[in-house]
């Protein structure tokens, strides 16, 4: 029941969010939308239990994915300044903040929970990176090489078409 | 665990022609990395592999197979359908050699490198026994496909035409992954086989969202076949892409694309085909009629031969609809004959083009005069495409259509019928431009004298298949008997 209504929670803010990606003029905007629709999949896995992929989602799309978003949406040069009309203070305020945060976070866990990092690994339940290891390196092997052909092609396409001189 | 259910030595014998396929494209680049000069060298490297794979390719049919624990199913079925890759890959090489430099670009170690592995993708698709490698291998072939029609990287129709292929397919592929993912809800499983037993035994957990999962599996599919409605990217795309990489892009992605949709819809989806036959039949009929009256009013020969290759695929996608096999093997032969006819048709278009001129058809007035060999090539492939008796485009016509009759689909083939009567007037009109026109050719013809011999080869080839198909006719019979 808690769990139902948890996912209809999660799945209209996911919605929600990425029509607001797609109807937003400012690029900006969409971008952080769209980090907000996929911190809200990521959740759904977390409720499918499949605890790998919802970090790997946090990390490799909303983290890695959205910042290079950022970073190429500010060097089209769309103008900051329109992006963030009134927030400038308020910005510098909250990122300070968050570095704070983070910092304050990493010292409690180094000083408080000493060795959390260093443990080996136990074995794991299902829906962890030891069952997902395991699935890439037997059920799935050939998709998986044949994915790293697949970027290998992507590569190829990006170096080829968008280098200036070869 | 045991790893030995899901890869053995044979498993790798299995997929050799990819290995030795992805190991030339390495060292293509990598001839190119060296600075290589001579674009013969790498045009001819590249041949060699395909050679060698077309080799090990043999090598592996003869009983089915079944590699990486069900992804793979090797069987005369795919062994045809290799070979019709990597045909089409070495005659596309072939009628490329001169063709980028005339463009005003470098030849480069990066176009053969990408033919190759869009070959890969195409290969997997129709080895597929699992959605997750129909769905990898039709990724492989678009993101080739998209390098290459964009390739001429000073040219800005090139450039514009390889961004709107990339957009639209990127949106097609979207469709096909959510097909996929619904049919894997409802199935609990993306392997053919699975599926078909979880249908079998009743164990579908949603009716609706197997058909919803089937549908935008269409739909995926429909857009790379370029079926009507999803058909109109290709016009603008085979316009702008070079005239070599058009030929490739109207010929090997339809052939894969239907391999790929007999054995989804003859394997996986054969026991509920009451559901979606009747959107079959709707798909045949709009694609032949619209892409036909469209062709009609064309004046670009590119963007008429576009036009003409989405009335076929309204053809071809009748002998899936009619789903037996009689009607299956007419679907290879067509597909044989349509590809190797639309790539001689392309390497003529490809000599004759140049700066601003040559795509026109009041270009290629008088051409006969001059070049009497080339049109009288150009008059086979068009009466070909046509289905006039004499050429290999008729037996393909007929087998298909009396498949469709023996099966009761009279209204489909009459649509077809008048559907193969108008075609006869646009294709006729590029022959009359050649023969009936006073006025003297200024085209200037530039070609290879190895790809003349190769156009002239399919022409005779195309007369002979129309006269004596038998040969061509058993080994498509015996392919389409292992998957009906």
């Amino acid at each position: 029941m808690f769990t139902s209504i948890f996912f209809y929670f999660l799945a209209s803010i996911a919605i929600a969010s990425a029509i607001f990606v797609v109807l937003n003029r400012n690029a900006v905007y969409s971008a952080i939308a769209l980090v907000l629709c996929f911190f809200s999949l990521a959740v759904i896995y977390l409720l499918l239990e499949a605890y790998v992929i919802a970090v790997l989602e946090v990390f490799i799309y909303a983290g890695a994915i959205m910042v290079l978003f950022l970073f190429v949406i500010m060097l089209l040069n769309l103008g900051l300044e329109d992006a963030f009309p009134y927030f400038r203070h308020l910005q510098r305020a909250l990122s300070l903040f968050m570095v704070g945060l983070f910092f304050v976070g990493i010292f409690l866990i180094m000083f408080n929970e000493q060795g959390i990092l260093h443990q080996p690994g136990e074995k794991f339940s299902a829906g962890d990176i030891y069952a997902l290891g395991e699935a890439l390196f037997s059920k799935y092997l050939l998709p998986f090489e044949v994915a790293s052909l697949l970027l290998l092609v992507a590569l190829i396409g990006t170096v080829y078409l968008a280098k200036r001189k070869i | 665990m045991d790893i030995s259910q899901f890869f053995t030595s044979a498993d790798l014998f299995g997929i050799a022609p990819e290995i030795i396929l992805t190991v030339t494209a390495l060292s293509v680049l990598t001839l190119e990395m060296l600075h290589v000069s001579r674009p013969g060298i790498i045009l001819m490297v590249a041949a060699l592999g395909l050679f060698l794979a077309g080799a090990l390719a043999i090598n592996t049919s003869g009983d089915e197979q079944i590699l990486f624990g069900g992804m793979l199913v090797l069987n005369r079925f795919s062994v045809f359908f290799d070979f019709l890759y990597i045909t089409i890959g070495l005659l596309t090489l072939i009628f490329s050699q001169g063709y980028l430099e005339k463009r005003g670009s470098a030849s480069r170690g990066e176009y053969p490198a990408l033919i190759l592995f869009a070959i890969i993708g195409m290969m997997l698709m129709t080895r597929a026994n699992d959605l997750v490698i129909v769905f990898l291998g039709l990724e492989l072939l678009s993101l080739s496909l998209y390098i290459l029609v964009g390739f001429l990287r000073h040219d800005q129709l090139s450039n514009e035409s390889g961004l709107k292929y990339l957009l639209l397919g990127a949106f097609a592929t979207g469709f096909f992954l959510f097909g996929a993912a619904l049919t894997y809800g409802a199935a609990g499983t993306t392997n053919y086989n699975g599926i078909v037993t979880a249908i079998t035994n009743n164990t579908i957990l949603s009716d609706t969202y197997l058909f919803l999962g089937i549908g935008l599996l269409l739909i995926g599919f429909a857009f790379k076949v370029a079926l009507v409605p999803f058909h109109m990217w290709s016009p603008d795309v085979y316009q702008g892409a070079p005239t070599t990489v058009t030929g490739f892009l109207c010929t090997a992605p339809k052939a894969a694309g239907f391999g790929a949709l007999i054995i989804l819809f003859n394997r996986a989806f054969v026991d509920i085909h009451y559901q979606w036959q009747d959107i079959f039949w709707i798909l045949s009929a709009m694609t032949m009629t619209i892409g036909n009256i469209s062709a009609l009013i064309q004046h670009n020969v590119k963007r008429m031969l576009a036009f003409s290759s989405v009335s076929h695929a309204g053809f071809l996608i009748m002998g899936i609809l009619v789903l037996n096999e009689t009607s299956i093997s007419a679907v290879l032969f067509y597909l044989v004959v349509y590809s190797v006819v639309n790539l001689g048709a392309f390497a003529i278009v490809s000599a004759a083009e140049q700066e601003e001129r040559g795509l026109n058809l009041k270009d290629y007035r008088g051409l006969a005069a001059q070049h009497p060999w080339l049109s009288a090539a150009m008059t086979i492939f068009m009466l070909s495409l046509a289905g006039f008796p004499p050429t290999a485009g008729f037996v393909a016509k007929f087998g298909l259509f009396s498949a469709a009759v023996s099966q009761g689909y009279i209204g489909l083939v009459i649509i077809a019928v008048l559907n193969t009567l108008i075609s006869i007037y646009y294709y006729l009109r590029l022959v009359v431009n050649m023969y009936m026109q006073k006025e003297e050719s200024t085209l200037i013809l530039s070609y290879k004298m190895l790809a003349i011999v190769f156009v002239g080869l399919i022409a005779i080839m195309m007369i002979i298949l129309g006269i004596t198909p038998g040969y061509l006719l058993e080994i498509v019979t015996e392919a389409a008997s292992t998957v009906a």
